[in-house]
């Protein structure tokens, strides 16, 4: 999977899951700050990114994502290892 | 007061439904399909909460929570509450809930499927807990004062009023959100359903409930959610509120017997005890709301133990669960709000389905048809499992 359908995927569930809006998903938006994403809902994030993506979130990785762009290449990196 | 029951999702719809002896009950075929001996249930379509309450407010409420909330905030804007004065003030949530089967089901169905705790997502601790209903509202509406589930079995609506009403008599809050709520699904009733405790009254599901009836053949299980907002007097009248009703009297006692067969003794004493809070004497009880769940035993018992206090009064006494079904977590609410709808339109509805009363209820006078009756005071009864019993006796509020 490329990086583009990599943004498409995580963008259309923030979208249809968590309710946000499609402008406020810019590359450096702070996931807790920004986008309101708090520690429940990274509970909630690792079960769909398990069933999008087929792969299994890393919670002491995912404590060094903090902003849209670095959970995307997280995500990219990841799925290409 | 609020409402959301299979008579109607507010209490206009429910005063409607009870006034014209309508019947929730019809046929699931889910039921028929998982082999239950019974399809039949209380019809009640799940609310759309999206709009309504966010998606981290929303992860966390079960089935019988949607229902609750929807009661709830119909309850709060009846009786003119806003955020602002739940912020402001010292409000408790007292709310008969026994069980959330769904979300502890699929959560075990997913760790055996999947054998990975990290995926069962952030809800389903919160749905799972049969804390879920004052646990969730509690957040909701950012509330600080009591904040606890009563698990009575069904009897658990009846109770958390009571409950609620000995807090504030006792001067321990103003103000609380008190109700009961129940699922209605499937999954949650096939172990009651194995009991052969239901009506197998397929062709004929609006008839299957009949209370008090020799024909009976079992209860029907119902569901959704009921809330009163009881507060003080002085918390009423400062905030200039308009008055339904007053609670006067709580009565509870446990059988010390049989785990699901009920007897007339327990009764007897919850009843006494409540008319003896009240202050008051069995003949000025206008209207009693039976427990009656259309099981033989138990109908039989209670038509005794109203006929042992009540001797002498020819009070109406009808059961809503002939037309409700067993609303079981919730009803001891929503039969009290059942009632007060009847006390404020001086009427009581119809016992439907009463063609032939045993030996027990035709010494009661059970209506089978509505009929015009004034109101001042009721009593409602709701007993349980394991023999908890509780009646509360509420009267029209005169200044």
């Amino acid at each position: 999977m490329n990086r583009e359908e990599v943004i498409d995927k995580i963008n259309d569930f923030l979208i249809d899951e968590f309710e946000l809006e499609a402008d406020q998903l810019t590359p450096d938006a702070l996931l807790k700050d920004d986008l309101e994403i708090e520690s429940l809902d990274f509970v909630d994030i690792v079960v769909i990114v398990e069933k999008e993506f087929g792969l299994k979130i890393n919670g002491a990785e995912m404590k060094e994502v903090k902003t849209l762009d670095q959970f995307y290449t997280y995500i990219h990196t990841n799925l290409n290892k | 007061m609020g409402i959301y029951s299979v008579l109607g999702e507010n209490l206009e719809q429910v005063k409607e439904s009870l006034y014209t002896g309508k019947s929730g009950i019809g046929i699931d075929p889910r039921r028929t399909e998982m082999g239950f001996r019974s399809s039949l249930t209380g019809i009640l379509p799940r609310p759309n909460l999206k709009g309504m309450l966010s998606r981290r407010e929303r992860v966390g409420l079960p089935e019988q929570g949607e229902y609750a909330f929807m009661s709830t905030k119909q309850a709060l804007d009846n009786a003119g509450i806003t955020q602002d004065y739940l912020d402001n003030n010292e409000v408790g949530i007292l709310f008969g809930n026994d069980s959330s089967a769904v979300p502890v089901i699929e959560a075990i169905d997913n760790m055996r499927e999947k054998k990975d705790s990290t995926l069962l997502g952030s809800g389903s601790i919160f749905q799972s807990m049969n804390s879920t209903v004052t646990m969730n509202l509690s957040v909701i509406l950012k509330l600080r004062g009591i904040n606890l589930t009563v698990c009575g079995a069904c009897a658990s609506g009846s109770h958390a009023i009571g409950l609620g009403y000995f807090l504030i008599k006792q001067g321990l809050q103003d103000m609380i959100v008190c109700g009961g709520a129940q699922e209605i699904n499937p999954e949650s009733m096939c172990s009651f359903d194995g009991l052969s405790a239901f009506s197998v009254n397929h062709n004929d599901p609006t008839k299957a409930s009949r209370p008090f009836d020799k024909d009976r053949d079992g209860l029907i299980p119902s569901g959704g959610a009921a809330t009163v907002i009881i507060e003080s007097l002085e918390s009423a009248k400062r905030r200039g509120a308009n008055i339904i009703a007053e609670v006067i009297g709580y009565g509870f006692s446990s059988n010390g017997d049989h785990i699901s067969v009920p007897n007339v003794d327990g009764p007897v004493k919850s009843l006494e005890k409540a008319i003896k809070d009240a202050n008051i004497s069995p003949k000025d009880i206008d209207y009693i709301n039976a427990h009656a769940t259309s099981t033989p035993v138990g109908d039989m018992n209670e038509a005794q133990a109203i006929a042992r206090v009540f001797e002498g009064c020819n009070v109406p006494v009808t059961s809503t669960k002939s037309q409700t079904g067993h609303e079981m977590w919730m009803g001891g609410a929503s039969e009290v709000i059942y009632s007060i709808l009847m006390m404020q339109n001086n009427f009581v509805a119809a016992n439907i389905n009463l063609d032939n009363p045993d030996e027990y209820s035709s010494k009661l006078n059970i209506p089978n048809k509505r009929i015009d009756h004034k109101i001042d005071t009721f009593l409602s009864n709701s007993f349980g499992f394991g023999g908890t019993n509780s009646t509360l006796i509420v009267k029209k509020f005169v200044e």
